[in-house]
Formats: C-alpha cells, sequence, structure tokens
C-alpha cells in the first residue's frame, strides 16, 4: 500500500501546478506584457474586425471621380478623397490595405489552426503509438519535408485553383510538419513518464491517455510553434498572392497589391509598392515578437528554435 | 557504415516514393488531368484523343507505376509548351539559378556568419542585441518586397542598377540580396547558437586555461567546430535556393527554374509544373542524404545510434 501512495504522491507532484499560483502568475503577465507587439497587432486585428466601418469605400469598386494612380494626400497631384492614393483602377489603396488585413489575418490564423492541429495529431499519434504508425508518419512528413514549402504550395494552389478558404486548407497542409516533429519528440519523453505510466496501469484507454494526459502536456508547445507559424503562412498567403494563385481579385490581399503595383514600380509610384509590404512586415514581426516572448514565458527548452 | 548508408537510402527512396504518390493524388484528385492538358474548348473527340495518347485512360495504378518508371528513369513528361523533356529543361535552367544561388549564399555568408560570431562573443551587449534585430527582420521582411523596394530605390530613384535581367555582376546585385537576405538571417542564429554552445565546452575552457588569447581561443579553436552545422544548413540552403527562388527569379526577369516554374502555372504547363517541383523533391532529398552520410562519416556517434 506504501508503494502505492508513494506512486500517486509522484503523480500529484508531476501534474502542473494548480489554482494556487494563478494570482502570482497573473500580476506578473501583467507586468511584463508584449508591449511591442500588442501594440502592432491590436489596431490590425481591430481594422480587420471592423473593415466594412473603417474603411472609407468599397475596395473593390473606384472611386467616383477619382483618377488612376492618384499619389497619396501630401504629395503634388494627390487629394483628400483617397489619403494613400489610388491604385490602376482608381480604388482606393486604403481602403483595399483595410480589407487586405482581414485577408492576411484570417488566413494567417486559420491556416495556422489547421497546421497546428493536423501536426499535433500526428506528432501524438506518431509518438504514442510507435512501431509502424511512427514509422509512417515520419516518413510522410519527411517526404512533405523534401519540398520547399513554397514550392509544394504553389503546385497545390495551382491544381486546386484559387480561393482563399483553399489557400487556408493548403497551407494548412503544407506547414504540419515542424509541429509533428516536435510534438512527436515531446510525446516519446512523456510516454516515459510516471503518470503516463500509471494511467495506463490504472486501465485507461490509450485515447484516454492522449486526450487527459499527453494533449494537455503539449499544448505550450503547440501554442509557441503557432505563433512562430502565423508569420510564415501570412507571407506564404502573400507570396501566392503576388504570383496570381492566391486570393483571387477582386478580393484585396496584400500579396496582391504588391503584384498589382509592379507594373507602376518603373514609373516610381511608390505607395503602391511601399504600404503593403510595410503592413505585411509589421505584422509578422509583431506575430515574431509575440513568439519570441511565448516561448520564453511557455517553454524555455524551445528557446533554440 | 555501409548498414547505415543503406537505410539512409532506403529512408530516401521511401520519401521519394510518398513525394511522388502525393503529386500523382494531388493531381488526380483535384480534376482531371485531361482538362489541364487541352487547349480550354477542346473538343472531346480531341480530349479524348490526349487521354489516349498520355496513357490516362488506364487505371490509375497502372498510370502510377508508369509514372514512377518515366520518374526512375530520369523522364519527367514532356512540357507542353516548350515541346521539349522537362528534365532538359530543367537543366538547361540549372546553371542561371547556380548562378544567382552562390551569389545569394555568399551575401548571407557576409552578412550572418560574422554578425552570428560577434553576437556569440559579446552575449547579451549591443553587438547581440543588434544581432536579434537583423535576425528579426529577416523573417519579417519578405525577400520579394525588399527586392521591389531595391528596384525603386536603386534602379528608379538612383538609377545605379539594372531592374532585371542577366548579365553582369550589377545584375545580380539585387536579386542576391533579396533571395539571401532571409537565409543570412537563418545563418546568423544557427552561428550564434553552434558558438555558444562550443564556447561552453571543456575543451575551450581548457583553451583558456593554457593561457591563450582570447581570439585564438575564439578563431581557432571555436568557430572552426561551430561552423560544421553552419556550413550544412549552408548546404541545404543552396539547394533550396536554386528549387525555391520563384519569387525573386519572376521580380528580376532572371532565367532561372523558379520562373520555369512560373512559366508552367501561367501557361497551365502541368507536365511541367510537376516535373520541376519533382525534381526538386529528388534534389533536395539527395543533398539531405549526403550530409546524413557525410555526418555519419565524420561522427560515429550519428551511426551507431539507432
Amino acid at each position: 500500500m506504501t508503494f502505492v501512495t508513494e506512486r500517486s504522491r509522484t503523480v500529484i507532484a508531476a501534474a502542473p501546478p494548480a489554482a494556487t499560483g494563478r494570482v502570482k502568475r497573473g500580476l506578473r503577465l501583467a507586468r511584463e506584457v508584449p508591449l511591442v507587439p500588442l501594440a502592432i497587432l491590436v489596431p490590425f486585428v481591430l481594422i480587420a474586425l471592423f473593415a466594412n466601418f473603417v474603411a472609407p469605400y468599397d475596395p473593390t469598386e473606384p472611386i467616383a471621380g477619382a483618377k488612376i494612380f492618384e499619389p497619396p494626400v501630401w504629395m503634388a497631384g494627390g487629394s483628400a478623397h483617397a489619403l494613400l492614393g489610388t491604385d490602376f483602377q482608381a480604388r482606393d489603396v486604403l481602403s483595399r490595405l483595410i480589407f487586405g488585413a482581414r485577408v492576411s489575418l484570417i488566413v494567417g490564423v486559420t491556416g495556422t489552426i489547421v497546421a497546428g492541429s493536423i501536426g499535433t495529431t500526428l506528432g501524438i499519434l506518431s509518438g504514442y503509438l510507435g512501431g509502424w504508425i511512427d514509422q509512417a508518419i515520419m516518413r510522410v512528413t519527411d517526404a512533405w519535408l523534401a519540398l520547399p514549402g513554397l514550392v509544394f504550395a504553389i503546385f497545390l494552389a495551382t491544381m486546386v485553383g484559387p480561393s482563399m478558404w483553399n489557400i487556408v486548407i493548403i497551407l494548412g497542409a503544407v506547414y504540419w510538419t515542424r509541429y509533428a516533429r516536435v510534438i512527436r519528440g515531446e510525446v516519446l519523453s512523456l510516454r516515459e513518464r510516471e503518470f503516463v505510466k500509471l494511467a495506463e496501469i490504472a486501465g485507461a484507454s490509450r485515447i484516454r491517455v492522449i486526450l487527459r494526459h499527453i494533449l494537455p502536456n503539449v499544448l505550450n508547445s503547440a501554442m509557441v510553434l503557432a505563433s512562430l507559424t502565423i508569420g510564415v503562412v501570412i507571407i506564404a498567403e502573400a507570396s501566392l498572392s503576388f504570383l496570381g494563385v492566391g486570393v483571387p481579385p477582386p478580393q484585396p490581399a496584400w500579396g496582391s497589391m504588391l503584384s498589382d503595383g509592379r507594373s507602376m514600380l518603373m514609373v516610381g509610384d511608390w505607395w503602391l509598392t511601399v504600404f503593403p509590404g510595410l503592413c505585411i512586415m509589421l505584422v509578422v514581426l509583431a506575430t515574431q515578437l509575440l513568439g519570441d516572448w511565448l516561448r520564453v514565458r511557455l517553454d524555455p527548452q524551445l528557446r533554440n528554435l | 557504415m555501409g548498414r547505415f548508408i543503406i537505410r539512409r537510402t532506403l529512408y530516401a527512396v521511401i520519401t521519394l516514393f510518398i513525394l511522388s504518390l502525393t503529386i500523382f493524388t494531388v493531381i488526380r484528385l483535384t480534376g482531371d488531368p485531361v482538362t489541364l492538358l487541352a487547349e480550354p474548348g477542346a473538343r472531346p473527340e480531341d480530349l479524348q484523343r490526349i487521354r489516349v495518347e498520355w496513357g490516362l485512360d488506364r487505371p490509375w495504378p497502372i498510370q502510377y507505376l508508369a509514372f514512377v518508371e518515366n520518374v526512375a528513369t530520369g523522364d519527367l513528361g514532356k512540357s507542353f509548351n516548350y515541346e521539349m523533356p522537362v528534365s532538359a529543361l530543367y537543366f538547361q535552367r540549372l546553371p542561371n539559378s547556380l548562378e544567382l544561388a552562390l551569389a545569394a549564399t555568399l551575401i548571407s555568408f557576409v552578412i550572418g556568419i560574422p554578425a552570428g560570431l560577434i553576437s556569440a562573443v559579446r552575449v547579451n551587449s549591443v553587438w547581440d542585441n543588434a544581432g536579434k534585430v537583423i535576425a528579426l527582420f529577416g523573417l519579417a521582411v519578405p525577400g520579394f518586397w525588399l527586392g521591389l523596394v531595391m528596384i525603386l530605390v536603386f534602379s528608379v530613384w538612383l538609377g545605379w542598377l539594372p531592374t532585371s535581367g542577366q548579365g553582369g555582376w550589377r545584375n545580380l546585385i539585387m536579386p542576391a540580396v533579396a533571395l539571401g537576405w532571409y537565409f543570412a538571417a537563418s545563418l546568423l542564429r544557427l552561428t550564434r547558437s553552434s558558438m555558444l554552445e562550443v564556447l561552453r565546452s571543456e575543451y575551450i575552457k581548457l583553451a583558456r586555461l593554457k593561457g591563450l588569447p582570447g581570439y585564438v581561443v575564439v578563431a581557432v579553436h571555436a568557430f572552426k567546430n561551430a561552423l560544421i552545422p553552419v556550413l550544412t544548413l549552408a548546404g541545404v540552403n543552396l539547394v533550396v535556393m536554386i528549387n525555391a527562388a520563384v519569387i525573386i527569379e519572376v521580380i528580376f526577369a532572371w532565367p532561372g527554374i523558379g520562373r520555369l516554374l512560373y512559366e508552367g502555372i501561367f501557361q497551365r504547363d502541368f507536365p511541367l509544373v510537376q516535373g520541376v517541383v519533382m525534381e526538386a523533391g529528388i534534389m533536395i532529398v539527395g543533398i539531405n542524404l549526403l550530409i546524413d552520410i557525410l555526418y555519419a562519416y565524420i561522427d560515429p556517434r550519428i551511426r551507431l545510434t539507432k
């Protein structure tokens, strides 16, 4: 009997700390909020959410009475009705940037969720079940990694045809591999931990062990990986849209705006190129900073990723 | 060692098998490949002719075997638009892509390695923080946007560099920087972490205890060992750059493999797209296999574990 109590005590000790430290931790978190990334991300998220109210014009229709390629308001030839200028169809660049934020953030977040779900599931199955399932999943992961993500995504997008939700699925299907590798590694060590062993001895089914004991313990890593994947997915979406296999026109996406602006680069119409790129850069920069912050917070072991 | 090589080679073959199966399945799941092969609006009898000509009327497993056989013998199909074998097109463009990739590798070395080295030697100093900023921007600034901005500044406004095309070294600068930018950041991070690891090791402590001057310890003892993973990454990066520089090559009108893929997409030249993707996979699996074997050769611990 002593043996059993000893064991259960270990289990309790091994379990994540309960509500006791929560208040303290909350206070510490409040003191050390990632101010810079939030200062960038919050406005972008709000703008994306309320694009219909914020944007001065319909992003897909020309402004009535405006000329094409009007420069921003502060330059000679600019006018107050299009603050950041107009594009090749006399559409408002600012409104298109605002609605483009919506596309970028939706694709970035949902694409990451798809990738994270596939990768985490496969990583857990691979690590926990082992054997030929592990072999099979890892070989598929290798095959997926054999192609540069963007080339693979271009290939899939060419075959499937462009639409925003297709892009989400494609990017999810391309970028899950890192999750599978990292999560599998974690599960391999979790599997040997006493609380998992004990649950198995107590007769818990595999599904129960996975859902109750393994999954909660890999969620931190999955979160950190997710924060680092969002930027990659956003850039990938912009790249696909730039190449014309991403979000189809006339729906405004930052990548296709860059592509539209390219023809006017030679004449020096810089606003068509500079603004969409700045938006991509700021959002990705902020998600990266947020990811670094999360990584240090949640999982110091992942610092070298 | 022999067994290690055999196992790794087997893995590589399995990887390529799965990759080819994926490509094969995706093409057939997403629609009738015949409609991709034919001109839009082709007559039914033309479609049927193409179907028979390309063997697409046969059952899937047989089609797959034929596909694998072709890939194994180096026949990746014939480009629709160029009316040339895809592998011939691929190898025709390879030198151009290699030229660009080598230049980009040079750029990533020049930025990444010294910056990573200084960051590691002076951890948490101003230098280290500057290095972190470079690494961050390397990830956050898309290379193709950097390319566009460079064209704007150096070609349009200043008129210093040609905007596109292939020619002398002046044509190479901007695409190489745009392509090498991201890889510079990844080399920087790896150089830093690899150096930090080596600097913490026992033999470095010994070298310091012996009274060797700091720069000798860093330059001779530490750097040489820290360089191994960095050079490995650079090798993989080179192969990736050759095959994945799609947007950079499009922006700078560089006649490489990435642009070939782009043309394939736009002309709906589907054997070309499929062939280039498969060829890229083969090259990358090949370089990874080579690196695995080299590592095992250098370090017996690798070939003995598992």
